[in-house]
């Protein structure tokens, strides 16, 4: 992207978090796996990134890294301007109580030897926020109401086991609200629960996301769910470690430019017969996703893409860039022919 | 479509054992007919009873598992009838896969680990054969090779490999092509695409929509995903707590469900296509199976609950006079007043 990234932001103009060319290369017996490489996103206070994209395209990888959980091995991760990885120790706290991380089982998500309580409090008492036990009591109730799950109380003495995985996942997010976040990574946080509950909890969501003001960073390979909580936010479309689409919601998932992202959503199973008799699928050149330690040359969709063209596509990597005013796009074909449409009606 | 039912369920009941003297009931009062060439869907939440139903069609259920009451009447090719709940061990050995076989759940895990997947094809074709035929170490490699081909595999590359060393996708593939091994009448699938990608799961969904018209089987699959049911099935049956709740045709069930879970089940499954709906999730959560409510097991959750749904559980009543297993029927006394709505939109 042609930022500049010698002047950095002021912190009062700054995105809660940027990813600038984010890379995490993995070394590994079997050589160097580049889990993600180049990424350049980022999230504004109360408003949602989806990222999607099927197993192993590198959304977790991104998360982990964006949560300060890995070290990437090249690019940045700033928060509010400040690079993360260079912050000092009350930066760093600031930051690490500031950005949450939900994961994606609440099975094994919450210690089962601790009793809700213990688990939301745990944080609070940690960094001195509570005063006694009477104090964390009400802290911990209070925030099992913003998630929903009353009366409060009935809740607090219970072990994990004795609780639904919609009510653990709930927990799970009232323990990450604890710390008062500005930004919650939801990784999956939806994908295990049954259909009707998942709803409820995603409405859940969306009401810390619209009115405390918190940024997401939600992850999913479940394109419906990414239309229904980023509709007013962006998702970026990941295929092996890179982002080959980003945009606004409504224009990616209506109106999808990259031949992977027209692929993924036409092969959304939606509940209607006569819908899923009518669909057209739109077939891939090969049904397996090659390995990060053998990628392809050039774009690494090629050998799978309808539209692949010998010449750039099998020698050159696509760019992510702007497509039009809010799209950014990597695809040579698509771009090419974008470019040539505009010349023609301009 | 054909004359008898291939698959005959009656007042089929199946028990897991908690304690001594302690079991719950995870499956009751199941009755269906399945004719030759069929889909059917057994859709529903985790914990419903759909897979114990179908580990329990083929008696594969484990140790604690127990069929106390009901029968599953097959009915051969050459027209014999045999209930499978009263087969013995060598009848029942050779009655699955070369009649009746099944895609488990977790594609990932099915195989053993430290056995080729040409091991499994021979284990299988060597064990479940009819009385008398055996099939030489040739036979077996021809027979895997064009079972894998069959699911478009290379069966050079497959079969002398590790599981772990195939992807999710061409593991259930194979997984398919085990199945299909001695050419079985009933395929019971379960779960086959859940945890896998989208895109491998269209392909395979594509994969057994092929197979289906070449050898024409007939097909019982259970999903929790109902954009699979209706992509595959002519045929889904609902189940709640244990019991089919509604069953119909593909279109009786999505377009005029009749029950109130099956209609809360379907408005809140989220779209990709279209605007975006009002979505309703259902309140509250199933109950226990050790602790079923009285009277109609969804009614603590349904927004038509009336007293009278609380005195008896209701019985499954048809709605429509079809022939072949087709006919609607629900397990709801308000029924006439379920209200369901969910708009239809095109693909673009």
């Amino acid at each position: 992207m042609p930022e500049t990234p010698t002047i950095p932001d002021s912190p009062a103009t700054a995105p809660l978090l940027r990813l600038s060319g984010l890379e995490q290369v993995f070394d590994t017996k079997r050589g160097k796996v580049p889990a993600v490489s180049g990424v350049d996103l980022k999230v504004e206070a109360g408003k949602v990134l989806c990222l999607v994209g099927e197993s192993g395209c590198g959304k977790t990888t991104t998360a982990r890294a964006a949560a300060g959980l890995t070290r990437p091995t090249g690019g940045s991760v700033e928060y509010l301007g400040h690079d993360i990885h260079r912050m000092g120790a009350a930066e760093w706290q600031e930051y690490r109580e500031a950005v949450q991380y939900i994961h994606q089982d609440p099975y094994a998500s919450l210690n089962p030897v601790r009793t809700v309580l213990s688990s939301l409090t745990a944080g609070l008492r940690k960094h001195k926020k509570v005063k006694g036990r009477h104090e964390a009591r009400q802290a911990a109730a209070r925030l099992l109401e913003q998630v929903e799950l009353t009366p409060a109380e009935s809740y607090l003495d219970k072990y994990p086991h004795q609780l639904s995985g919609g009510q653990r996942q709930r927990v799970a997010v009232a323990r990450a609200l604890a710390m008062n976040p500005k930004l919650l990574i939801a990784d999956e946080s939806t994908s295990m629960l049954d259909v009707s509950i998942r709803v409820s909890l995603l409405n859940t969501l969306g009401g810390l996301r619209d009115d405390l003001g918190v940024g997401f960073m939600f992850i999913t390979h479940d394109l419906a769910v990414a239309k229904y909580f980023a509709w007013d936010g962006e998702i970026a479309v990941m295929y092996l470690g890179k982002v080959v689409e980003h945009g606004p919601t409504p224009q990616v998932i209506n109106d999808p430019q990259h031949p992977y992202t027209k692929a993924l959503i036409a092969a959304v199973c939606e509940p209607d017969p006569r819908l899923a008799r009518s669909k057209k699928t739109i077939p891939l050149r090969s049904a397996e996703i090659p390995s990060l330690t053998a990628l392809p040359s050039g774009c690494t969709f090629h050998p799978r893409c309808p539209l692949a063209e010998s010449g750039d596509c099998d020698t050159t990597p696509p760019t992510l860039a702007p497509l039009d005013e809010r799209r950014r796009l990597a695809c040579h074909v698509v771009a090419r022919d974008h470019v040539a449409a505009q010349a023609g009606t301009g | 479509m054909s004359e008898e039912p291939i698959l005959s369920v009656r007042d089929l009941r199946i028990t897991y054992q908690t304690g001594r003297n302690s079991e719950v009931v995870a499956a009751r009062d199941v009755e269906f007919d399945l004719y030759p060439g069929q889909s059917m869907a057994l859709v529903g939440e985790s914990g419903c009873g759909k897979t114990t139903l179908g580990l329990g069609l083929l008696r594969l259920l484990p140790k604690l598992g127990r069929i106390p009451q009901g029968e599953i009447v097959y009915r051969r090719k050459d027209g014999t009838t045999a209930d499978i709940l009263k087969m013995g061990k060598e009848e029942l050995r050779r009655f699955r896969w070369s009649e009746a076989a099944m895609v488990f759940q977790g594609a990932m895990n099915a195989f053993n680990p430290v056995q080729r997947i040409g091991a499994h094809f021979a284990d299988t074709l060597k064990d479940h054969l009819p009385e008398g035929k055996r099939l030489s170490k040739t036979e077996i490699r021809e027979r895997s090779e064009e079972l894998l081909r069959m699911v478009r595999l290379e069966p050079g590359r497959v079969l002398p490999s590790f599981p772990h060393e195939l992807s999710g996708g061409m593991k259930q593939r194979a997984l398919i092509a085990l199945a299909l091994a001695l050419n079985p009448q009933v395929l019971v699938l379960d779960e086959p695409t859940t945890a896998l990608d989208l895109l491998t799961q269209c392909s395979i969904v594509e994969e057994l929509h092929r197979l289906r018209a070449e050898f024409g089987f007939t097909m019982i699959f259970i999903t929790h995903d109902l954009g699979l049911a209706a992509e595959l099935a002519d045929r889904v049956s609902t189940m709640y707590a244990g019991r089919i709740i509604e069953t119909g045709t593909a279109e009786d069930i999505f377009y005029d469900p009749r029950h109130p879970y099956t209609s809360g089940l379907i408005n809140a499954v989220l779209p990709v296509v279209g605007d975006l709906p009002q979505l309703a999730s259902i309140p509250g959560s199933p109950p226990s199976l050790a602790t079923l409510p009285a009277g109609c097991a969804f009614g603590p959750r349904c927004e038509y609950v009336q007293d009278r749904c609380r005195e008896a559980v209701p019985a499954l009543e048809p709605l429509t006079d079809r022939p072949d297993g087709l006919t609607h029927a629900t397990a709801c006394l308000r029924a006439e007043d379920v209200q369901h709505s969910r708009e239809v939109v095109s693909r673009a």
